[in-house]
Parts: C-alpha cells; structure tokens; sequence
C-alpha cells in the first residue's frame, strides 16, 4: 500500500460539533445547570421560598393568623408556656401565643429580601471597586487594595452592633450594614481576575482600536468576570441570611415584633426545652435555605467552568 | 511640527512618500522592586534607538531574535507604549506625544494584527461584535448597517458571513486570524502594522493568511509592517527587510539585495541558520554558529552590541558604536550607494568572504 493510498484510506474522525456551534458560553453553561439534578433540587427549593414570600399575605389568611397575632385561646398553655403543634396551628405557637408557621413564613420574606438585596449591593460594589483596583494601575491598585484590607480587618460584628445602636435598627440600615463588610472579598477577587484579564492580547487589541477605559473594562473585561461574579453572589446570599439572623438573633436587625429567623430563634431559647418546635422550625428553614443556595452556588460554578475538580464525584 | 525631522538626503524619494518616519525611537522598561515603596533598579532597553522609515503601499519586514525588540519597536509606531525618547511622524504628523484622546483619530489609520489568534479575541463575545468593534468604537455605522458592513468584511476576508453569531472558539486559528485581519481592515486603514501574524499557524494555513494579507494589500493600497523571525516568510512578503538586533536596526536594505548580500555579521549568520526546503542545498550550506547567547537588554555591550558573538569583531567594536551607512567601503570619503542598504557596521561582510565560525 502506498502512502497516498494511506493516506486516502484513513478515516478523517469527524468531531459532532453542532451542538455547541453559536451557542453562547451562558447558553451551555444553562444546558450542564439543567442536567445537574442537585441544582435543580435546590432551585425548584429556591424558587418555592420565593413565592412563599411574595405570598405571605394570602397565606397567612388561608392559615388564619396574622404574624403579630396572638391567640387568646389556644396560644398558650395553661401553664403560660408556648403551645405544641395541633389542628390549630401546625407548627405550634410562640411565647406569646402567636402562629410559628405564619411568622416563619414572614421571616422568610425578611431573610430573602434582606439577604438578596445585601449580596447584590456588595457584589454591585466590589466589582466597581475590583474593576477599578485591577484596571487602572499599580498606584490605584495599592490605595485600593488597602482600604479593601482595612474593610476585611475590621470587628465586624463589634462595628454592625455600634452602627446599629447609633443610627437605630432597620432594614435599610442592616442591608447596608452586611453589604458593607462583603463588598470588600468581592473587590478582591475581581481585582484579582482584572489584572489576569487585562494583559490579555485583546485588551491591547481593543486599545489598539481607541476604545476608551470604560469601554475596555465594561465590553471587554467584565463579560470574563461574569461567571465568577455569579458564583460568588450565589454564594454570597446564604451568607448574607446568616448575617441577617445574626444581627436579627443580637436585637439589632429585625424590630419585634415584625418576624425574623434570627429574633424567632432568639426569642425561643429561653422556652426550648418545654416548646422545641419554636426553635426549631426557624432553624430549619435558615438551615435549608443556606444549605439550597450553596449547593446552588456549587452548581453554578461547575456549570460554568467545567475544568474544575469536582470535591465529591456525582 | 514636520519641520523639526530630519529630511532625507537631497536627490532621494520625496518626503511625502513615507508613511512613518521614526527618529532615534527608545523605548526603557524600568524595572521595579519593592512591595508599597517601589524603587527602579534596572531598565530594559527593549528598544534604544532606532531611525527608520515605512513608505507608502511598500511591505517592510522586521526580523530578528526573540527579545530584540520588534515587537516593542511595532507598539512604539502604533503609540500603543509611550516613548522613552525619539519621534514618530504618521503621515505627516508628529504622534510621539499626543495622549490618549488625541490619539483616536490616529487609530483609525493605524491598525494591528496579533501573533495569537486565540489570545487577540474576547471568548466572551460574538465574531460580530469583535469584528464591528472599530465600528463602535468610532461611531461609523449602528445596527444593521454595522452588521451589513460586519459581513462584507468577513466575505472578504474568506469567511461564512452566517456564522457572524458564533464565539471565537467555534473556529479554528487559521479562521480566527482572518477574524483578526477582518477587525484590523475594518476602517480601512493606512497602515497595519501585522506582529507575527502568522508564527502561530500551520504551515499549510500560514500560505493561506499571506496571500490574503497580500490581495488585500493590493486591493486597498495598504502599508504593512511585517514583523516574522521566519525568514522565508519575511522574504516571500516583503519590499524592504530591517534587521534587528538587542534593539538596534542593524541592517536594512531591498529585500532581494539583503538575502543576497548580506553585510552585517548577524544577519549573514541569521540567513545561514534559516531553513532550506532543498535538502541537497542544505547539505552544501555553510552555517555560521554564533557563540553564547543573546546578551541581556538591561546592560548591554559597550559599542557594537553584537561584538561579543560576532566572528569579526577587532578592538574598535567593543568601543565605538557603529550607525547605519550606506554600503560597505567604510573609508573617508567613499562614494555613498545609492540603493539605500544600510548596515550598522565598522567591519562588513564583503561579497564572497568567508566568516568564521563556520560548521
């Protein structure tokens, strides 16, 4: 056999590539978040808690008790403590005779709320201040990167519970309050990522052009920082549930009596060893919460670089 | 602002016909230490002090070595670094200190295409939106217009104007350098300056890019700066060939004159490493192996930086740094050659002399 005929007899392997062809990173990133059963577990959870939110309302009159309504006749027991869960209210009810399951339904649009607005605020920040840290030199970046470090050094919880007895507690203070200690880890990981990402070849190509700073770091840099982005905002929103208890649990968050996990779990300490489904049930819900959204989080970042080790083979 | 360079000497091409003029362009890298208090302890003379001239429709090739300074030399043209010292003129303007902002008319006229077609391209956006880039950026044409013109350029430059929604990674890097040659001819530029355009593809593939860098030079009258450490390469495409070495311009001359007379030491041994497709002439050829390295940019040799490696070298060289000129009689008063080879030598290669060192 000669070598054209080699040649010629050889099977060019053909690669079946129009599956990915045109599709956009997000697009087959979507398509490994949908077949990943743990993230849509945990989505469908996700997406549930949302709607319970937003439905508080109705709910809560399909349930027939309002969160500061307390029950003058089956609330508590004889003894003054809280009641056990019965056909009157399933989840039992708290030391003042009012409805666990409604206000666990209420606290949940407070840590939702509160936590998704905190994440995006600080994210929102730490990514100007990262863009700017990582894009406009090492003079900038040394200021910056400072005060990144001073914000990261600081007591925090010590600092929320000062602020707060100083300006009063409230929603609006407490997202401010957690986004002001989360912006700064986001400012360093994009930070970090824009100093790889501009010594690319087509940043210089995009200088090359005339395209101005703002255009190379909003058209050219920030799609790359997308996906770590996102991961880190997945991650970030339990963390921002959590810190929202926390302040709550202190009595520096959430005012009673408007229902919180954290001043639920609070106020059910002193009863828990006569009423558990008082602490209980708000833990559950903070527990599952914060477990579904960093699954969800892990999911994302698998979807989206699928380089990436695995911790626990599925 | 022209007045102030120098005008060739009298009887040559007239002025106009440059479309660069760089004078003693010098370009330092310092060389920081230190954590928050940095402290230069160094420079790298990536390029120090190069004259040269790119005239209009011509292709002028650079070669050399990895790290002689090319690379630096062909960002320094296209001001995308500030120079340490020296001058470009563009087409009749003095562009070696205009700022940012000052630049961007300037960039419309002056384009680049990179060595790495895979790095040159966001993977996070659409060949459409990369190719339409110049567009945007300088507001020439919005919405289908922009996507009309978009897929002429990629007609034109041999791909399928259907996948103007596909990423870069769905092509391969023969594609991906017309998708760079596409976004580079999109404003229809005077000069583009191609650094390495094709030292990262196939062999088969590299022909392919050439010949389209070279109907398209036809067709719309470009100027390039060709910058390749493949010989063959650089004599196939080029009018003119400039040699460098540890960021001086050695030898310059017509390309077929430099490949058949060399007449700096390097470049003689430069041509004698290259590669020959012929394996009987390869056999026959005298290669001229230079000893020790390249010396290190940030404290070059006194006087001729090539005298440690060079075969000729006497006691002048190590002291007195030669400059480009004409021919190779070197005495008082030679007749100057009138066909503009210049090399930067005490001691030229002569025709039919033998170097040293040879294997």
């Amino acid at each position: 056999m000669s070598t054209t005929e080699l040649f010629e007899s050889a099977e060019v392997p053909t690669i079946d590539t129009s599956g990915t062809l045109g599709r956009s990173p997000w697009q087959l990133a979507w398509a490994r978040l949908r077949r990943d059963r743990v993230a849509l577990v945990c989505g469908a959870f996700i997406v549930l808690l949302g709607l319970v939110a937003a439905f508080a309302g109705p709910l809560s009159k399909l349930i027939g008790w309002s969160p500061t309504q307390q029950d003058r006749i089956n609330g508590l027991t004889p003894d003054g403590l809280p009641a056990p869960p019965s056909v009157h209210h399933l989840l039992g009810t708290d030391n003042l005779g009012r409805d666990v399951l409604v206000r666990v339904i209420y606290g949940t649009r407070v840590s939702l709320a509160v936590g998704v607005a905190a994440a995006v605020a600080a994210v929102l920040i730490g990514v100007i201040v990262g863009l700017i840290a990582g894009y406009f030199g090492p003079a900038v970046d040394a200021i910056v990167s400072r005060l990144m470090d001073v914000v990261l050094s600081f007591p925090f919880l010590l600092f929320a519970i000062a602020l707060v007895s100083v300006v009063g507690p409230s929603e609006l203070v407490e997202i401010g309050v957690i986004a002001f200690f989360s912006w700064a880890a986001v400012g360093r990981i994009v930070r970090g990522q824009t100093l790889s990402i501009r010594e690319k070849e087509y940043i210089e190509a995009a200088r090359s052009l005339g395209a101005s700073d703002r255009r190379i770091m909003f058209v050219d840099v920030l799609p790359n920082l997308v996906a770590p982005v996102l991961v880190y905002t997945t991650l970030l929103i339990p963390v921002s549930i959590v810190f929202e208890a926390t302040l709550s649990y202190l009595g520096v968050g959430i005012i009673p009596p408007t229902p919180s996990w954290g001043n639920m779990i609070s106020d059910a300490q002193d009863v828990y060893q006569q009423a558990w489904w008082f602490l209980l049930f708000p833990g559950i819900a903070l527990i599952a919460t914060t477990l579904a959204f960093n699954l969800l989080g892990d999911s994302v970042r698998d979807a989206l670089d699928p380089r990436t080790e695995r911790l626990f083979a599925k | 602002m022209i007045e102030d360079t120098p005008q060739p000497p009298a009887g040559t091409r007239p002025a106009d016909d440059d479309l660069v003029r760089a004078t003693g362009v010098v370009k330092y890298f310092p060389i920081r230490r230190g954590i928050i208090f940095k402290h230069e302890i160094g420079q790298v003379r990536a390029v120090d002090g190069v004259d040269l001239t790119v005239r209009r429709g011509e292709t002028l090739g650079l070669v050399g070595e990895t790290g002689c300074g090319k690379s630096t030399l062909a960002r320094c043209l296209t001001r995308l670094y500030p120079l340490t010292a020296g001058q470009v003129v563009f087409d009749g303007t003095d562009i070696s200190t205009l700022n940012r902002g000052q630049l961007r008319p300037f960039r419309r006229d002056v384009q680049m295409i990179f060595q790495d077609p895979y790095g040159s391209l966001n993977p996070r956006r659409r060949v459409g939106s990369i190719i339409g880039d110049p567009f945007a950026i300088h507001g020439v044409a919005d919405g289908a217009e922009r996507k009309r013109k978009v897929q002429e350029l990629m007609e034109l430059v041999g791909l399928n104007p259907e996948h103007y929604n596909r990423f870069p990674a769905d092509f391969s890097g023969g594609q991906r350098q017309r998708i760079g040659v596409a976004r580079a001819l999109a404003l229809r530029p005077k000069l583009i300056v191609c650094d390495e355009p094709v030292s990262a593809l196939d062999v088969s593939i590299q022909a392919q890019i050439i010949n389209l860098l070279e109907s398209l030079q036809d067709d719309f009258g470009l100027t390039y700066v060709f910058i390749a450490h493949d010989l063959s390469v650089v004599e196939h495409v080029s009018d003119r060939v400039g040699v460098m070495y540890l960021g001086r311009l050695v030898e310059l001359a017509e390309v077929d004159e430099l490949y058949r007379h060399p007449h700096h030491p390097y470049t003689v041994a430069l041509l004698s490493a290259a590669g020959t497709p012929d394996p009987n002439k390869a056999r026959k050829r005298e290669r001229i192996l230079l000893t020790g390295d390249v010396p290190s940019p940030i404290d070059p040799p006194s006087g001729c930086r090539f005298h440690p490696r060079c075969p000729k070298a006497r006691d002048r060289c190590s002291v007195d740094d030669p400059v480009l000129m004409p021919g190779t009689d070197r005495r008082p008063g030679a007749e100057p050659t009138g066909d503009g080879h210049v090399t930067a030598c005490h001691y030229p290669v002569l025709p039919g002399e033998v170097l040293a060192g040879r294997t």
